[in-house]
């Protein structure tokens, strides 16, 4: 016995490695193809100019320093807005908050959705059918329009609309959870530790969440995007942060007017937050590349959760 | 790349005297996995040649990495994505189809050479009726409208279809495995082709559809005088329905010859180690696995690709691809240097090593099951089962699909508890579920189940995996933990070097293991082994068997073993119960069910059985 | 079961009493339908009782007095139990009662009517040239997978879906309108009452807006779609029973492809109902959105309530909708072995 299996392990060259986290190898891997490095250096770049901006900002964003729409000059590099503040300043400073709302909401909503599609998978029966009723009305609102709802109740708040972002997304990160965690929960491996008696949530936290990471992250990836849009979308409106504080979307919208005189008002931070979408996005893409291999994307990992949600069967 | 050995190689694979018109040729096949940035093209398969005269059946034989499915495609002159053929000519009938441009030969394909797939469930398009599909295909056939559907009718009646009613109007989904295997015949040889390849086409069926299956391919071959490649890696079946066998190692051809003759003196170490492997229905041999595993392309060592495994093994061996050396003037031939040597072993009729007898049984019996019925919401699955394990004994339980021999072993295992009945473990009655059993039962009770690949927590070490029942049930210090792990490793034949490793990192046979030693670490005295080696080559499998047989033996383990594979009932149990349809309709011991059944369903499922000792063309 | 008789019988053999998993579903559908537009009435309400105060003080505002404001509650039946608000509000919408708006005093449905169509335009419009023009790009990406028109298109994909909606407005804006060329108009207005094919230059970049924020997204889905179809068992089988590439593609794999084309369609007018917004506000469009933004920005909780609920009915629709049109797509569901 002892040299069949001597003989088993053959060499193959680098049979032995160190494993790292799944989700840091998978981001390594994302990371070294182009789409990934393209993503992240963009992300990268917005998030810093919006995380220092603040302090580089060369005027305080909300003073009077101008005439408004201004044209670009050296003592004011973009020019004036429509109240005749420093368009530079204000685009510096208007970032952070956009980006903390929406990473902060992702988390909850990610955190609230994995949660429920776990549950639901694993418990199945009654209470699979109870949760993915309580998506299913949540899933009748679109995402704008939940939030325009409770702003209008509750008025303008931050962390109003980071809730209401953050209840939009659950609905659709359980349903794709479930799906992935109903595939896992069948699998022997599950069943091994259901044998020996594990406990229902030991089971669920040990063996079936671990194997969802890269579900997780591709929804992470896809969930941010959405929220910048929503929120910055919201700001838009007018129902975000409120002025005189600068944001980049309701920045936006307040120097359309002057679109000829100085466009600037409404480039920069149309600029920003194209270029930040558009990285996350392509980041998400390479990670989705990444975990499930060669020339499949995002796509993928949509297809399955567009047949799931789709019935609910 | 030696190419002297042409005039060889194309010698072989055919008969003496019947050397009429070859209706297949193939030569020097060679298809590569195509270069791509950072990776060189890599053989899959390579100098493959073989001969087939109309009427004949070429059986080519591998185990899985072995390039056959890869094989089956390319004589269609296709290949799948990322796949290029890099050389060689495939003549049928004199024309070489693989210097046709690629309208030409889609013309020939359906027409002068048809494909059996091996799972017509996903062959056969789910959103066209069956009858479209196989009308499409006639499409190339001569004649007009009446001609067609007269054909078409022919058909069915040739793949016995036509008893079924609606066939033609109803979708793929809604016809039995069986059915759409005929199917997928029927649009083979509706265009009457020159040449066949069918890959696997039994596998999945359960054995008496095989076996009908099988009567019909033979049947339709002999009737049109179709030249046919079948492809499997079952050497039964092959041996059923094959006049010449090739063997396939590592993407080259090991062994080529008439079947008789290489299933009864293999000239290549790897067929012989096969042919120790398979289990018989006949007799209850030691089956001897071979270490190692196929090399995978790019991976493959210099010289012959079996050498680091071969127990004929000399420092030549090591020195290039040997020749093809013919053995008999029958063609039969193998790429070995001494092959005349295994040959020769192999008529000295070595007879395998018959199984010890077992030793004396535990005196009370550890599992008695009693009246177990059990249901799957309103269906009734399981009726009214009995049986006894004794301590020390194995147990088989034979069944076809939808037999419910898994749910049985969910009950018992307490992963399925809606079943009625009493089972009394060790004395003591058996909860249904898990959550109302004893600490002790659950830990004497465990449970390996069919799919490796599934079996295995991906994210976690072995080491992890091994560990975990000790660590939900005991307490101990790291280092106790440790060496109960390692103990349990060895016992399944594991280094200590696989705990740090991770599930993908090994191969079926280890994975497996990997699950025995889980199973192990906790010391039980029964273990339910349900379809373990269903998923794994013949070789491994003979190796795990062997495994289980040796932990029976040296630590009084009694095994219920699950399994559909009658032959390996006889080399692993002691004892059999044959279910049928939820009823067991016979049970005794092993020697006594397999010689003189009782019961009319395992008479026909031992008639059944492709047999390895079957003369050519069927018994 | 185990085929252990002679080639045998169809499992579902096509006999008397047959099940009709189609109209089944279709009821069990339209019922849980009805209890989530339900629920969804009941939270809609529910979270207007969350107002401090209440519907009477954000009308009156700076003029209430406690005795105004309690003649106010008692004219809109504020001081009764909060069930028989709800109750009678419910029934009311059956009766086309849909409630006054706060603001103007005028009928909910007067504000509303006209929008509605409005917007249906809008929606239908963008919704049908996306998803064509989303599928046939899709299609024909996948079908020259790997080639150079598939790399742009997919990389051009990425980037577009990423970009919300009022950059893609204010980009179209900045291009056709206002700053480089000035072919349509910047702002969508005509007078109300009228029908919006009346002009229609005023469609186009409202339109032409939806249909780029929907195309890459429905092209991605396509492609996939495609891809999984084109790599499937049975085209490749489709392949070695040697008929034409033309015939597998359109025979074979778009069949395959159906299914997940019609969930996609069914997710673009779902995204429509919500992107409709933003776009009709840029575009100072007349229609439900533009009249959403207005009535939260005023508080006009009835005008909020109905079009909250008319959106969420919407939805439920086009759910259903999709589900059936894919259920009656796949055999495999609608004829299930017995």
């Amino acid at each position: 016995m002892a040299s069949t299996a001597a003989l088993e392990v053959l060499t193959t060259a680098g049979r032995r490695r160190a494993r790292r986290r799944e989700w840091l190898a998978v981001l390594g891997r994302a990371v070294r193809t182009t789409r990934g490095a393209v993503g992240l250096s963009i992300v990268g770049v917005v998030v810093l100019i919006a995380a220092i901006g603040p302090a580089l900002a060369p005027r305080p964003a909300d003073a009077f320093v101008t005439r408004p729409f201004d044209n670009p000059s050296l003592a004011f590099p973009l020019g004036g807005d429509v109240l005749g503040r420093d368009v530079l300043s204000r685009t510096l400073a208007g970032g952070w908050e956009l980006l903390l709302m929406a990473a902060v909401a992702t988390l909850l909503g990610v955190a609230a959705g994995a949660a429920l599609g776990v549950m639901a998978a694993y418990f199945g029966g009654f209470w699979d059918s109870l949760i993915m009723r309580v998506v299913d009305i949540v899933l009748a609102f679109p995402q704008l329009v939940f939030a325009l709802l409770l702003v209008s109740i509750l008025g303008p708040k931050i962390w109003l609309i980071v809730l209401a972002v953050a209840i939009s997304h659950a609905p659709q990160v359980a349903r794709v959870t479930r799906a992935a965690a109903l595939d896992i929960s069948e699998r022997d491996y599950v069943r091994a530790a259901q044998i020996i008696g594990m406990p229902a949530r030991k089971v669920m936290r040990r063996e079936v969440l671990p194997n969802l990471t890269s579900v997780l992250m591709v929804e992470l990836g896809l969930r941010l995007t959405y929220s910048i849009l929503v929120i910055a979308g919201l700001s838009f409106l007018g129902f975000g942060l409120q002025p005189p504080a600068p944001s980049w979307g309701y920045m936006i919208n307040e120097n359309r007017i002057g679109l000829v005189a100085n466009p600037w008002g409404v480039l920069a931070p149309t600029l920003l937050i194209a270029a930040l979408t558009i990285g996350t996005n392509t980041l998400t893409d390479a990670i989705a590349r990444a975990s499930l291999g060669v020339g499949r994307g995002a796509d993928d990992a949509l297809l399955p959760g567009i047949t799931a949600a789709g019935a609910v069967t | 790349m030696t190419s002297n050995t042409d005039d060889e190689m194309t010698g072989a694979g055919v008969t003496g005297d019947d050397d009429g018109e070859l209706r297949l040729v193939v030569e020097n096949l060679q298809v590569l996995r195509a270069p791509s940035r950072g990776r060189e093209a890599v053989d899959v398969v390579d100098e493959v040649s073989f001969r087939v005269q109309p009427g004949q059946v070429l059986g080519l034989v591998g185990e899985s990495g072995s390039g056959k499915t890869t094989m089956a495609l390319a004589l269609l002159g296709h290949v799948r994505r990322g796949l290029v053929i890099g050389g060689g000519r495939i003549l049928v009938d004199g024309l070489d189809i693989l210097g046709l441009p690629q309208g030409e030969l889609q013309k020939l394909r359906g027409r002068r050479i048809a494909y059996v797939p091996q799972d017509p469930s996903s062959a056969l398009n789910p959103t066209l009726k069956v009858g479209t599909q196989l009308r499409e295909v006639l499409d190339g056939f001569e004649g007009d409208e009446n001609a067609r559907a007269a054909r078409l009718t022919e058909m069915l009646a040739e793949v016995g279809l036509s008893t079924v009613p609606g066939v033609l109007d109803s979708y793929p989904h809604q016809l039995s495995g069986g059915q759409q295997q005929r199917v997928g015949l029927a649009m083979a040889f509706a265009c009457r082709p020159q040449l066949i390849v069918l890959d696997e086409p039994t596998t999945g069926l359960d054995v008496t559809t095989q076996r009908r299956v099988l009567e019909t391919i033979r049947d339709l071959c002999r009737s049109y005088r179709v030249a046919a490649v079948y492809i499997s890696h079952d050497l039964a079946v092959v041996a059923e329905i094959a006049d010449h066998v090739a063997v396939l190692y590592a993407g080259r051809l090991a062994e080529i010859g008439p079947s008789r003759e290489v299933f009864d003196t293999p000239a290549h170490p790897y067929s012989r180690g096969l042919l120790r492997a398979i289990p018989s229905l006949a007799e209850a041999h030691v089956l001897v696995g071979m270490a190692g595993q196929p090399p995978r392309p790019g991976n493959r060592p210099p010289g012959c690709f079996f050498q680091p495994r071969c127990e004929f093994a000399i420092p030549d061996c090591e020195r290039g691809q040997p020749p093809l050396a013919l053995v008999s003037e029958t063609g039969h031939g193998a790429r070995c240097l001494r092959a005349a040597e295994v040959v020769a072993l192999a008529r000295t009729a070595e007879a395998r090593t018959a199984r010890a007898a077992a030793g004396p049984a535990a005196g009370v019996s550890l599992l008695d099951v009693r009246n177990l019925s059990a249901t799957y919401g309103p269906k009734t699955v399981l009726a009214d089962v009995n049986f006894v394990v004794p301590g020390r004994r194995c147990v088989a339980v034979v069944g076809m699909s939808g037999s419910g021999k898994t749910t049985l072993a969910r009950c018992l295992v307490g992963l399925h508890p809606a079943w009625g009945g009493d089972v009394f473990f060790a004395g003591k009655p058996l909860a249904r579920g898990i959550r109302r059993r004893t600490d002790e039962q659950l830990r004497r009770i465990q449970y390996v189940s069919q799919n490796p690949y599934a079996s295995l927590n991906p994210r976690r070490t072995v080491g992890q995996i091994v560990e975990q029942p000790l660590a939900h049930f005991e307490r101990l210090p790291v280092g106790e933990r440790y060496e109960r792990v390692v103990a349990a490793l060895t016992a399944a034949a594991l280094r200590e070097s696989f705990v740090d490793l991770y599930p993908d990192q090994l191969s079926g046979g280890e994975r497996q293991r990997v699950a025995i030693a889980r199973a192990l670490i906790l010391e039980p005295d029964l273990l339910v082994c349900d379809e373990v080696t269903s998923a794994l080559d013949v070789s491994v499998q003979a190796a795990i068997v062997e495994l289980l047989r040796g932990l029976q033996a040296e630590r009084g383990l009694s095994l219920i073993f699950i399994t559909h594979n009658l032959p390996l009932v006889r080399s692993i149990a002691d004892q059999v119960v044959v279910l049928n349809q939820g009823a067991i309709c016979e049970a005794g011991p092993v020697a006594e069910v397999l010689h003189s059944p009782k019961h009319p369903y395992t008479a026909q499922l031992l008639a059944d059985v492709p047999k390895l000792e079957t003369p050519v063309g069927g018994a | 079961m185990t085929d252990m008789t002679a080639p045998g019988k169809i499992a579902a053999a096509p006999a008397p009493p047959r099940a009709h998993p189609l109209r089944d579903t279709l009821i069990k559908r339209l019922g849980f339908g009805v209890i989530t537009l339900f629920c969804v009435s009941i939270l809609v309400f529910a979270a207007t009782q969350l107002l401090p105060g209440n519907a009477a003080s954000a009308a009156l505002q700076n003029t209430a007095t406690p005795a105004r404001l309690h003649a106010l509650e008692v004219q809109m039946g504020l001081n009764r139990p909060a069930v028989s608000q709800y109750w009678s509000w419910l029934t009311g919408l059956f009766q086309g009662r849909l409630g006054t708006s706060i603001v103007s005093s005028t009928p909910v449905s007067t504000l509303v009517g006209g929008r509605i169509v409005n917007t249906a335009v809008l929606v239908l419009l963008a919704g049908f040239i996306g998803t064509v023009i989303g599928v046939a790009l899709g299609m024909l990406a996948a079908a020259r997978r790997d080639s150079v028109l598939d790399h742009v298109l997919s990389v051009t994909a990425l980037a577009v879906t990423a970009l919300p909606e009022f950059v893609v407005a204010m980009a179209l804006v900045i291009f056709f309108a206002a700053v480089i060329w000035h072919l349509f108009p910047a702002v969508s207005v005509f007078p109300p009452g009228a029908a919006p094919w009346s002009d229609p230059t005023l469609l186009v970049l409202p339109v032409a807006t939806l249909v780029i924020v929907i195309v890459p997204y429905t092209f991605r889905m396509m492609r996939a779609a495609m891809i999984d179809a084109l790599e499937s068992d049975y085209v490749e089988m489709a392949t070695l029973k040697g008929l034409s590439r033309r015939r597998v593609l359109i025979f074979h794999a778009l069949p395959n492809a159906i299914a997940p084309t019609i969930q996609v369609v069914g997710l673009n007018f779902l995204y429509l109902a919500g992107g409709v917004v933003v776009v009709e506000y840029v575009f100072n469009y007349p229609g439900l959105g533009q009249g959403l933004v207005n009535a939260v920005a005023d508080r006009d909780i009835p005008v909020i309530q109905f079009v909250v609920l008319l959106l969420a009915a919407f939805y439920v629709l086009v759910n259903i909708a999709t589900d059936m049109v894919s259920l009656a797509a796949s055999p495999r569901r609608r004829l299930p072995r017995s």
